[in-house]
């Protein structure tokens, strides 16, 4: 697997026509996916897929189709400086592993100081069976709300550098236009049966996430995948009539609110923010609703992010087309 | 509330801004980032007075407790800051409104104030944690909502500042990112109170000396010390008028803190067989920043540009300050980081008051500007004062510090460096002097017809900005105390 990825890296980096990088950035994605599965990280591999392999490379097609798939030719002689500074880097980060502890030693220092209380404990304070949900939103839930709001921010970053003037800050779509490309109809009804599963997957993920693998994140990138998949096969302004951009706007920050909010109830019940063990009698009870609260939070923000930034890449190559 | 009040200065722009993404108003969201940024100042303020009765304050997150949950540990050093960052993102988003309307189109202008909140909590984030994983999300945060402000300025250059500025700092943060990494390999905890006492067993080790070389690399590039400052003087010439008044206030302070934080609580450097090549590191390359950065600064023809240089070379005195690795070299460079984010908070709002009117900051477009804005002039002559380090100034303060704190140490060619950085400083803000009142105005032509002061709201912020170099010049109690407290927190773990 790793072989597979050092090959994928360096196919990448010698490929020079700008549609086969992608490719290659998709297939790398997917590897990655493949191997986090491998390192029994099963929730990061979901993310993995659906954004690495998925969403980023057609956010990078996209973009090609505005600008062009050739490279501009770059001299040679300039790569000595860099081609040294990584050198160094490499080395570096190959200086840092000497040391390393064997991978899955159970006397690494990762294993011995603070896991053992969550792999201990997190059954008895917070009572899910899925210990890393319990990290993440509970033990390290303010980590997870700052990671919610990078992802906010992302889309407040694409919002404010794509948005057409005149369209009351938003990357509104035009009026259906008028299909000039022939319907894919093998593609669509096939796309008809896939997506409704997709969306219900999604659910499955989001709701599932204290006892199985998934939650928030991973929830939100699939659901936001079955849209984005919707759109591509449809066309934009059809998929807008379904989720117009300015709900999807308005959801990313109340998806991110939700989160916080849900924080600052703990914070007026006499507790710390985000203890949640203030939002009912039971503490036990109080993280398991507040786990639900912020996940459902964390899985409205980002698939609503993920959309938005997709209608903003596609309403700027839509407006080009015209 | 009382025991809430370490999370209160972050929480607040923290989730102001989706609330602002709500409001459709570009000026409704205006007056509440205002009104959300200046009660976050409340809080710092509040905070730094709790700090000094009470000392270190320590708020577990989820009601957690460190190393298992994530901490905010507020102790001198993080109050200063924090009430630093806000004080200037709340005096810069009170004086914004003129000149967002001027350079910002308006369906950006909500967008805009949500970005602005947003680096505002990024930083004030990385400024209160106690936990090296949640710096680096906070980090995340600001460093995505700066590009995203930088991509805003007026002309199509600043998307490839912007853009070149997001590659420097991406590289800067997986820098961090990987050096938290390996230091949570080596102890099995983020926790930098937990981590300082774990690392020196393990001190030693080649991962721990990657682990301190990726992150100092990584701060290093967010903090343009000089050779990667590169992003620098592009991004603040590109964006917008306000966005670089906040981003020299602020981002590189934060950077500094940062570098601060890690080498001397996290990792302990003087403890380390890196401590003598480090410092000697950080001084000569403090130095190269203040020669290399005023020297392009004295040739440069816009001045907006050349105050970005200066403060390449400004870094460049706090870093020698760290580099002395004494108390007093510490409080220097805390100082510094103080009085720089006021000096140059001045500089920068008096050139957006001159771009507001003239279009421009070259010093072709500013000829006579001292008989059109005298005024704004006035207070950009103020800041160049206390830039140069006049008596009187609070510039003079920083340099007073860094002087006695390089003789202290006897290092007699560092002091003579220090001030002839001084005169070059002297040379470029001599010629602000001689555009501004000594040069004949141009043909009428040329210059803006009837250039008039800028609107009240900036023209008050920045005299307010311009007073603040007069006053910590004279009542210096505020940074010099509060420094001279955290650098000895700072240094009392490693001095016997």
């Amino acid at each position: 697997m790793l072989c597979l990825l050092v090959a994928t890296a360096i196919a990448l980096i010698a490929v020079r026509g700008l549609l086969a990088s992608i490719m290659l950035t998709s297939v790398y994605g997917l590897l990655s996916a493949s191997f986090f599965v491998t390192m029994d990280a099963v929730d990061v591999a979901f993310t993995e897929a659906a954004v690495g392999a998925g969403v980023s490379p057609l956010l990078l097609l996209l973009t090609v189709a505005i600008v062009g798939r050739r490279e501009a030719a770059s001299n040679a002689r300039r790569l000595v400086v860099p081609l040294l500074l990584v050198t160094v880097t490499g080395a570096l980060l190959i200086i840092g592993t000497l040391d390393m502890p064997s991978f899955g030693s159970p006397d690494a220092p990762a294993q011995t100081h603070v896991a053992p209380r969550y792999l201990q404990q997190s059954g008895d304070e917070i009572g899910i069976p899925n210990v890393v949900t319990s990290v993440l939103a509970s033990y390290r839930a303010y980590d997870t709300l700052g990671e919610v709001l990078v992802i906010f921010t992302a889309g407040v970053a694409v919002l404010l550098a794509l948005a057409p003037a005149g369209q009351g800050g938003s990357a509104r779509a035009e009026p259906p236009a008028p299909e000039h490309l022939a319907p894919h109809t093998i593609l669509q009804v096939v796309s008809k049966l896939l997506i409704p599963f997709m969306l219900l997957f999604a659910f499955y993920v989001q709701f599932h996430g204290e006892y199985g693998p998934g939650g928030g994140f991973q929830a939100g990138v699939i659901f936001a995948s079955g849209i984005i998949l919707y759109g591509l096969l449809y066309g934009l302004p059809t998929v807008c009539r379904v989720i117009p951009p300015p709900v999807v706007e308005v959801l990313a920050a109340v998806g991110a609110l939700i989160y916080g909010l849900t924080g600052v109830l703990s914070l007026l019940a006499g507790k710390n923010f985000l203890d949640y063990s203030a939002l009912a009698a039971d503490p036990v009870t109080g993280q398991h609703i507040g786990i639900i609260a912020i996940e459902l939070g964390v899985g409205i923000a980002v698939a609503a992010v993920i959309i938005t930034i997709y209608y903003a890449f596609a309403g700027r190559l839509h407006t080009r087309e015209d | 509330m009382l025991s809430q009040l370490p999370l209160l200065p972050v929480l607040l722009p923290l989730l102001g801004a989706p609330a602002c993404a709500l409001l459709r108003r570009p000026l409704a969201a205006w007056v509440f980032s205002c009104a959300v940024s200046v009660l976050a100042l409340a809080a710092a303020i509040a905070l730094l007075a709790a700090t000094w009765q009470q000392g270190v304050l320590s708020y577990a997150l989820g009601g957690w407790a460190a190393p298992w949950g994530i901490e905010y540990r507020i102790d001198l050093l993080n109050a200063l800051v924090l009430l630093l960052v806000s004080a200037m993102g709340a005096a810069v988003l009170l004086g914004a409104r003129a000149s967002v309307w001027r350079e910002i189109p308006e369906h950006k202008r909500t967008l805009f104030f949500v970005a602005y909140l947003l680096c505002l909590a990024g930083l004030l984030g990385i400024a209160a944690t106690g936990d090296a994983f949640n710096l680096f999300v906070f980090l995340e945060i600001s460093s995505l909502a700066t590009y995203a402000l930088v991509a805003t300025g007026r002309d199509r250059r600043a998307l490839v500042a912007a853009y070149n500025y997001l590659v420097m700092g991406t590289i800067g943060a997986t820098f961090i990112l990987i050096g938290i990494g390996f230091v949570y390999m080596l102890t099995g905890t983020l926790n930098m109170a937990d981590l300082a006492q774990r690392l020196p067993a393990v001190g030693q080790s080649r991962t721990a000396f990657a682990a301190y070389a990726f992150i100092v690399v990584g701060v290093c590039l967010k903090l343009a010390l000089f050779p990667l400052h590169l992003w620098l003087p592009g991004a603040y010439t590109r964006a917008p008028s306000i966005v670089t008044v906040f981003l020299a206030a602020t981002a590189t302070k934060v950077a500094l803190y940062v570098l601060i934080r890690f080498s001397f609580t996290v990792f302990q450097v003087e403890y380390s067989i890196l401590a003598l090549p480090l410092e000697t590191v950080f001084v000569v390359l403090g130095v190269v920043a203040v020669f290399a950065g005023s020297l392009v600064a004295v040739f440069e023809p816009d001045l907006k540009r050349g105050l970005a240089y200066s403060s390449v070379a400004q870094v460049g005195y706090m870093v020698i300050g760290v580099g002395l690795g004494t108390v007093a070299g510490l409080q220097a460079s805390l100082i510094h980081l103080f009085n720089h984010a006021i000096m140059k908070g001045t500089l920068f709002m008096a050139l957006a008051a001159v771009v507001l009117r003239l279009g421009g900051s070259t010093y072709a477009q500013m000829q006579g500007v001292g008989r059109s804005m005298p005024i704004t002039t006035a207070c950009l002559l103020l800041g160049g004062l206390s830039l140069i380090g006049v008596p009187g100034t609070a510039g003079f303060i920083s340099k007073w510090y860094l002087v006695t704190a390089a003789a202290d140490r006897e290092q007699w060619l560092l002091v003579l460096l220090i001030l002839a950085g001084s005169l070059l400083t002297a040379v470029y803000i001599w010629r602000l002097v001689e555009t501004a009142y000594l040069a004949p105005r141009q043909s009428p032509a040329s210059i803006a017809p009837r250039a008039l002061e800028a609107p009240a709201g900036l023209l008050a912020v920045l005299v307010v900005l311009a007073l603040a170099n007069i006053y910590f010049g004279l009542d210096t109690r505020l940074p010099v105390q509060t420094a001279g407290g955290a650098a000895n927190g700072l240094l009392a773990a490693v001095l016997p």
